[in-house]
């Protein structure tokens, strides 16, 4: 912009800079204003130089704060200023102005000398103006200079025009009406091409767009009552449905269907007869059809969009096995669009179709949509569920097909229904049962499963496989795998298991009793609570039967479910694990040092409310964990809400239940009030720091299984690779190629620093790694990170190994950990055609390239199994490319220093005989083909501790700023 | 509405963007990541509607070159595929046969032609016509300007030699 010549406006800029203060700036402008406004007044004399150069300092002193109140038209006109450059300020000005320039803009548009360029711009313009302040348009009569300016014949203006109305009937019907006359009348004149000239069609098409906008605003309008109308522009309504047809030219058959959809929108708007609605039904029942994937995608739109506004549910339903087609579509945006009408047409006849279908796609669907197919899902089970044993297995297949997805509120649900029907205790109980057989059991599926059978599983005690002795060991199963959450949610189903053993079982209660005993020195604060209080509790006998009785009924209330769907509407996406995760966190900072005083204030807690009754506790535990979903809530929180236990809670709660919660407080009101301790139970807090000085003086031994996290990390990227009671060590892998990042992260859990910290790796031969060294002090609670590159030289299943130790002030301990850099973090998913694959596959003849073996003792699983396993190894599966549903056909990326190398891999199964395969493994190199078959194998054999359950890592203390890092 | 226009390139590069709706700077990089992430790995046969934060993404492929716009959920999205389509007319008429490298060094016509198409995340004009003699008018305007600079500072540099 040429403001180099303009030296009145640097002199001015330079003036108003080097004022010292405020009072001498408002002098300079206020000097400046008095200046523009008497050249202004004598405009005459002004060259169109000047006249920029003073809206240049107009705008300037506004934006310096300053209100200027006159001028608008001089930049106005320098808008339609002959040369370019004046032209420019007049645009630049224009916007700054804006707000104040409303009438002009009106009286542009109005105005019929002005040229047509101007008024389309100023139609506009006012739009942009009423978005921001409705305000403008508030002039009387403006609906009737709207009503004339419809009758513009310049179809650009017009269109600009209509835009505008779109946004005033939308916010105001009422005040134009007299517009929808006119509005049928453009319609009807685009739809018979009279006197539309030739740059205004768009293939032929009379403006595609102004139809649309003239369309759209009729939408807006409540109803058209008038019959006269009414008839014509259903006559125009029922060419457009009849007569497009479909073209070869995309452009044309786009900007055809455009209008023809407008006009569905529309007809559906008016509530048209019948016969037109199911012509319409017809009409999207063929698009969802078509193999056009635009067209498909807003048949499926409009279909949902239909359900909304008539009732077509009945001709809607004979579409459904195509709906159906469409959930399997290779493009998500259609998916989604089919998940919603499914959703949307679901009812009581055809639920269990449609949830099946839906339950059968989670298997297959994306990540991204997963969370709200699964949420979806539940809420039609429950909503239209014919039975509610039917209920309960749709849920526990949820879960155990899409744990991950499931949030909590889901099973708080199941956990509800199932308490409030006692029909359904028994099944429900059953089928948790088997759930818990399967080799990979899901955490959330662990945690149903814990509170179904700890509150019914005595009323299958007569069933074979099913007595208490049993069914503990099936849940303690799972026990050293899961999350602090779930261990404290699973001791107290064990004590319920215990308490309802009917007659008592000396043999289960040794058992159950050697869990607490072990657990009363773990360093989670609510286990350990609950394990020393469980521990005392069954020591009283029966007496203590009613403590533990069944939870009681709940009240009825609307389901979370269907509120978080109304919440998430539209964005289910960002309500992910991540963010759950994220509310965990910040919850699981509970400190052991917060236990004084949460045990405090508990400790004196009323004995009415004990003696009122011991469901009067249950109830009030229940309720208060219904909180909110931050299950490890801080202890001195829920031992406050114990105090205020009263009648109310039980009513206003509507937030979702949390029945894992069960803070401190929870047994400790008990304890306090029933048992006659001599001491009170501050006392775990003290004891626990004896009993873990203690435990250091002799050895210190991780709190799970070094092979369980090892085994977990292979398969993700970051996660626990070693806990003790001191140290925490975490890993962040990133992999790129041959090369990788993995970032050690050494947290002290402990009040006391660790001295002598040394960290080795030992590197096998095909690796390249490199460990900058370890400082040796970690100060208490904090956490160290020490990177670590890794590049693969060549193929091999060797694993580097961690030779870590440390003194924590009594005792040195020390572990050799493996690390998970396996081969699988440098093979990336190669997905291949079905031509290529065969095309390798012929051409890498035998030995040594291609190698086959039959595995024996192959861990049994179904195919889905086993390609879900492949597919986390990163080895891409492609599903139907080997005709034999038995057979996995899959291929993979291996890089090295070298390059990359494409492997194949091939699995035949016999389905009669589930624990042999044979496994064939091609590539171009003749090493990376063995390696990487026996890799394959170990993972097959190996696959029971392999399969271990992902989600297992129970963050504490500096853990949770790991997780954060993670 | 139209919230915003966005072109990017086939590696993600981004070539020209308008924004009708207030977007903080933050936003706007966050919008063009996940768009880019998101649309550029779409296969060819998928259509042309996406769904962003509760609005629609419309796009379409041109050779190297990605356009899209930005809709509520509740317009039409075909007719917003023809604008795009309308837009990308206009250009290669104006250009001649455009491609990347036009819109690369001729960026500033890119946006005065979309300045004429667009106004308020609403479609302006929809004769290519009338587009072409208003920039072909606008660009005298700028030749006119041009030279008179030029002549200017012929002037000048000779007065001062």
């Amino acid at each position: 912009m040429a403001l180099s010549g303009m030296r009145g406006l640097s002199v001015f800029i330079s003036d108003v800079r080097n004022c010292q203060n405020k009072e001498q700036e408002r002098l300079r402008v206020d000097k400046e204003l008095a200046n523009i406004r008497t050249k202004f007044k004598h405009e005459k004399g002004l060259t169109p130089y000047e006249k920029k150069k003073y809206v240049w300092k107009m705008l300037y002193i506004y934006m310096l704060g300053y209100d200027v109140d006159f001028g608008h038209m001089e930049t106005v006109a320098l808008i339609s200023a002959p040369k370019y450059a004046e032209k420019q300020v007049g645009n630049v000005g224009g916007k700054e102005f804006s707000e104040s320039l409303a009438p002009d803009v009106q009286k542009l548009l109005i105005s019929s000398s002005c040229r047509p360029l101007v008024r389309k711009k100023a139609a506009l313009c006012l739009l942009r103006l009423y978005r921001k302040n409705a305000d403008v348009v508030n002039v009387e009569g403006w609906s009737d200079r709207m009503a004339q300016l419809l009758d513009e014949r310049d179809i650009g203006v017009l269109t600009a025009v209509m835009s505008l109305l779109v946004s005033l009937v939308a916010n105001n019907p009422d005040g134009y009406w007299n517009c929808v006359s006119k509005c049928v009348k453009i319609i009807e004149r685009l739809t018979r091409s009279q006197d539309i000239p030739q740059e205004y069609t768009y293939y032929g098409i009379p403006s595609p767009w102004l139809q649309v906008k003239t369309m759209r605003v009729l939408q807006y309008f409540p109803s058209i009552e008038d019959p006269n109308i009414r008839k014509s522009l259903f006559e125009v309504l029922q060419r457009i449905l009849m007569g497009t047809d479909v073209v070869k030219n995309v452009n044309k058959n786009n900007a055809s269907h455009a209008v023809l959809f407008e006009a569905l929108s529309l007809v559906m708007h008016l509530d048209a007869e019948k016969d037109m609605m199911s012509q319409c039904v017809a009409l999207l029942g063929k698009f969802i059809a078509v193999r056009e994937p635009n067209i498909r995608y807003l048949g499926l739109e409009n279909m949902t969009r239909m359900l909304l506004v008539a009732d077509v549910q009945e001709s809607i339903k004979r579409h459904q096995a195509q709906i159906i087609t469409s959930l399997k579509d290779p493009d998500i945006s259609i998916r989604r669009r089919s998940l919603d009408l499914l959703y949307g047409m679901c009812d009581v006849t055809n639920a269990k179709d449609i949830v099946e279908e839906l339950l059968q796609y989670l298997t297959t669907a994306d990540f991204a949509i997963r969370e709200e197919l699964a949420l979806k899902a539940a809420i039609l089970a429950e909503k239209f569920a014919p039975d509610l044993s039917w209920y309960v297995d749709v849920i526990l297949q949820l879960i155990e097909k899409a744990g991950d997805f499931v949030s909590d509120d889901i099973w708080y649900r199941v956990v509800q229904f199932v308490t409030n029907n006692e029909d359904l205790q028994a099944y429900a109980a059953a089928t948790a049962r088997d759930y818990l057989d399967k080799p990979a059991v899901h955490e959330t599926m662990v945690k149903v499963a814990g509170y179904l059978l700890g509150e019914y599983s005595h009323l299958l005690a007569r069933r074979p496989g099913c007595s208490p002795r049993e069914i503990f060991p099936i849940i303690h199963d799972k026990f050293p795998n899961v999350a602090t959450s779930t261990k404290a949610l699973l001791l107290s189903a064990y004590i319920k298991i215990l308490m309802h053993s009917q007659p008592g079982d000396p043999e289960l209660q040794k058992q159950v009793l050697s869990v607490f005993k072990k657990y009363e020195t773990y360093l989670d604060a609510e286990v350990q609570q609950r394990a020393i209080e469980y521990f005392v509790l069954s020591q009283k006998g029966p007496s203590m039967v009613d403590i533990m009785a069944e939870m009681p009924k709940f009240p009825e209330r609307q389901s979370a479910l269907l509120k978080k769907a109304e919440d998430t509407d539209g964005d289910a996406a960002e309500l992910s694990a991540t963010k759950l995760r994220l509310q965990q966190q910040t919850s699981n900072a509970v400190v052991v040092v917060n236990q004084h005083s949460a045990n405090g204030t508990s400790h004196p807690a009323p004995l009415s409310s004990v003696s009122s009754g011991t469901r009067n506790i249950d109830r009030g535990f229940l309720e208060q964990s219904q909180v909110g979903p931050q299950h490890n809530d801080v202890p001195v929180k829920a031992a406050g809400m114990v105090q205020s236990l009263t009648a109310d809670l039980l009513g206003d709660l509507l937030a979702p239940l949390a029945i894992e919660a069960a803070p401190a407080s929870v047994a400790a009101t008990p304890t306090t009030a029933i048992l006659p301790l001599e001491e009170p139970p501050v006392g775990p807090a003290d004891p626990l720091a004896l009993a873990v000085l203690d435990g250091n003086s002799s050895s210190v031994q991780p709190v799970g299984s070094t092979s369980d996290w090892f085994n977990a990390l292979c398969k993700k990227d970051s996660g626990v690779l070693y806990e003790d009671p001191f140290i925490q060590i975490g890993i962040k892998g990133e992999w790129r190629g041959p090369q990788g990042r993995v970032v050690i992260f050494l947290g002290n859990k402990h009040t006391v620093a660790l001295t002598s910290v040394r960290a080795i790796v030992l590197p096998p031969s095909h690796l390249r790694m490199q460990l900058p060294p370890v400082p040796e002090l970690i100060p208490p609670r904090a956490q160290v990170q020490c990177p670590l590159d890794v590049l693969s030289l060549h193929a091999s299943r060797e694993v580097p190994v961690l030779d870590f130790s440390y003194n924590n002030s009594a005792v040195t301990v020390g572990s050799k950990l493996r690390l998970p850099v396996v081969m699988s973090k440098f093979l990336q998913p190669a997905p291949i055609s079905s031509a290529d694959f065969v095309a390798i596959w012929r051409s890498l003849a035998g030995p040594p390239n291609k190698l086959q073996e039959v595995v024996r003792g192959v861990n049994p699983m179904l195919i889905s199994e086993m390609t879900e396993l492949f597919n986390m190894f990163h080895i891409c599966v492609s599903p139907g490319l080997d005709p034999n549903p038995n057979n996995i056909v899959a291929a993979t990326t291996f890089f090295s220093e070298s390059g990359a190398t494409l492997c194949l891999v091939r699995v035949e199964t016999d389905p009669a005989d589930r624990t042999q395969l044979r496994l064939t493994v091609a590539s171009t190199d003749a090493s990376t083909t063995f390696e990487l078959k026996e890799y394959i194998k170990e993972q097959l054999v190996d696959i029971s501790s392999i399969t271990a359950n992902p989600a297992t890592l129970g963050f504490t203390g500096p853990a949770a700023a790991l997780a954060g890092l993670l | 509405m139209i919230h915003f226009v966005l072109l990017f390139s086939r590696q993600g590069k981004v070539r020209l963007t308008k924004w009708y709706s207030p977007y903080s700077q933050k936003e706007r990089t966050k919008a063009i990541r996940e768009l880019s992430g998101g649309i550029l790995p779409r296969g060819p046969k998928l259509c042309n509607f996406v769904d962003w934060r509760g609005l629609k993404v419309v796009y379409k492929r041109y050779a190297s070159l990605y356009f899209c716009m930005c809709i509520d959920s509740e317009d039409n999205e075909l007719e917003c595929l023809e604008i795009i389509h309308h837009y990308v007319q206009i250009l290669d008429r104006y250009f001649g046969n455009v491609c990347e490298l036009d819109l690369i060094f001729n960026f500033h016509k890119a946006y005065f032609i979309l300045d004429e198409v667009l106004i308020a995340g609403e479609l302006q004009e929809s004769s290519k016509k009338s587009v072409a003699r208003v920039i072909a008018a606008q660009d005298s305007m700028v030749d006119a300007a041009k030279e008179q600079m030029a002549s200017l500072s012929n002037i000048i540099a000779q007065a001062t030699r």
